[in-house]
């Protein structure tokens, strides 16, 4: 994908709806027919069949609809760490909840939430990758 | 009986456990020899086969079947529709005898799972020496643990959590409880993986998974195989007293896909597909939930049986907190729920889930379940989702 304007030079994003820059958010795209979204590369839209799509801007902020706290994971994946279904005004996103302690005292449902981005570690070129998470809106 | 009816004729699992003396051909071959013993019928009989298998889904297990038990030249489909496998495979039988086909059909499912472990959210590799984008959303690296979580136990959490958000009234008690109910049921089942009753304290007091999910709340993996042999009421007619009277009516036969809404993408929707399935099911069979005396329902985890009595009608929409509460659900309620001890504790080989699920109703129905038996079983349900996302739902009749 090229790289969006305002993005820095030597940074990727862990996925590509994730735009950087200045203000991180998340795109999706937009059935320009029936107006479902989806965040993959698409063939053509799952709920009516058409093929033309638009990239719309996701809201940053939104409200935890669903988590699971995991705690036993494949080898090399760090727990624990909390999933979680967050709904962004309209549209349901997955994402971790980062920031936050990986507890059901502290993660709850209804809970709101903003989107926040943390590096992921530099590559053999130096080019850092940056990862997406969501975290108190409160914070 | 009426010609086009479906009935099963002859029906048998496998203990469900720890084989490791036994390959896939040697479970599946005792799980159909057992089918068509009961049936009292032979592979010469079969018209059509409905393999399911799903680990090894490239190997041709109708073939290899076959190739132990009879290689009589007829159709063989072999089956891979996740943990909707088996219910698939009996699909397969089920639309070919009712198509005119054939007159009689065999399914089976088997699978090996001892010692799996976690079945997926295995795809995190290295990152790779650089970031490159790959696949469908461009991702530079492994995103299980990174965007939200792959792992079965994780997403079924979620599942049962936004079931609660939705409606209330959930909490990790409540779900252990579910799993209390399963286990304590399970000790009537010699065919069961595990038979040991567990207090709510052991339940909630082990390895946390994925909260609110602890191990004992999870599907168990472990090695097993179903078979059931499908026949047309017309050729039913044909056969002997004992075998009309031991034959169970297949009153519906139901497979179902999730169709699209918002989310279904993010979080997989388990909710819509079943209660389009037990819709659908409902119509055929001519038959109320009210009219149900068991129901087998896939509890691959615990925080999944909660959503699916509301999915399949069995209490009011938004209900099912309450309707389990009240003990609804317990062997001795009103509709009891997984008598056999459900996947949490019976097991989850995952291909043969989908029979073994029809032969637990089907051997009630008999009258013949022995110390676990419904007194007086007439009408039973089963269900099985698998991911992707397909449901298979069976309503099951005595013979009148």
């Amino acid at each position: 994908m090229a790289t969006e304007v305002g993005e820095m030079a030597g940074q990727i994003p862990l996925v590509d709806y994730l735009v950087l820059g200045s203000d991180p958010h998340l795109v999706a795209n937009e059935c320009t027919s029936c107006g479902a979204r989806f965040f993959d590369r698409r063939n053509a839209c799952a709920s009516c069949g058409a093929t033309g799509f638009a990239r719309v801007d996701i809201p940053t902020e939104g409200e935890v609809r669903a988590f699971t706290i995991v705690t036993f994971a494949a080898p090399g994946v760090p727990v624990p760490y909390v999933a979680a279904l967050v709904d962004c005004g309209g549209t349901s996103v997955r994402a971790n909840l980062i920031n936050v302690a990986p507890d059901p005292e502290h993660v709850t449902l209804g809970m709101k939430v903003k989107l926040a981005t943390e590096p992921l570690g530099a590559d053999s070129a130096g080019t850092e990758a940056i990862g997406f998470g969501f975290e108190p809106a409160g914070n | 009986m009426a010609s086009d009816d479906l009935w099963i004729l002859g029906i048998h699992m496998t203990k469900f456990g720890k084989h490791p003396d036994m390959d896939l051909v040697d479970l599946a071959s005792e799980a159909v020899l057992g089918a068509l013993s009961d049936g009292g019928v032979t592979m010469k009989d079969m018209g059509v086969i409905g393999a399911g298998n799903l680990m090894a889904a490239n190997a041709g297990i109708g073939q290899q079947l076959q190739k132990q038990l009879g290689q009589t030249g007829i159709p063989v489909y072999n089956v891979a529709n996740a943990c909707a496998t088996g219910a698939t495979a009996l699909r397969v039988a089920c639309m070919a005898v009712k198509s005119g086909e054939a007159d009689m059909g065999l399914a089976f499912g088997v699978e090996k799972l001892s010692g799996a472990g976690l079945l997926s959210g295995g795809s995190r590799g290295d990152d790779g020496d650089t970031w490159t984008p790959k696949g469908r959303y461009g991702a530079v690296a492994p995103v299980d643990g990174r965007i939200g979580t792959e792992i079965m136990p994780g997403v079924f959490a979620q599942i049962g959590m936004e079931y609660g958000h939705k409606y209330g009234g959930t909490s990790f008690e409540l779900f252990a409880k579910i799993s209390e109910k399963n286990h304590a049921h399970s000790t009537l089942n010699p065919l069961a993986a595990y038979t040991k009753k567990m207090t709510l304290e052991q339940i909630m007091g082990d390895v946390m998974i994925a909260y609110p999910n602890t191990r004992p709340m999870c599907s168990a993996n472990c090695d097993g195989a179903a078979a059931a042999v499908v026949v047309s009421g017309a050729k039913l007619r044909t056969l002997s007293q004992e075998q009309q009277r031991r034959a169970v009516k297949i009153s519906a036969s139901v497979l179902t896909t999730d169709p699209w809404e918002e989310a279904c993408q993010i979080l997989p929707d388990v909710n819509t597909l079943t209660r389009n399935a037990a819709t659908q099911a409902y119509e055929q069979a001519g038959v109320g939930p009210a009219d149900l005396d068991l129901v087998e329902l896939h509890d691959c985890f615990a925080t999944a049986e909660l959503v699916h009595y509301d999915n399949l009608m069995l209490c009011e929409v938004g209900g099912a907190v309450d309707f389990f509460n009240s003990g609804a659900t317990w062997r001795d309620g009103t509709t009891p729920v997984n008598v056999s001890g459900g996947l949490e504790s019976k097991g989850h080989p995952i291909a043969a889930t989908g029979i073994a699920n029809v032969w637990e109703v089907a051997t009630h129905l008999r009258g013949e379940a022995g110390d676990r038996q419904i007194a007086g079983a007439k009408v039973g349900l089963t269900h099985v989702i698998g991911l992707g996302s397909a449901c298979g739902v069976h309503i099951l009749e005595k013979a009148a």
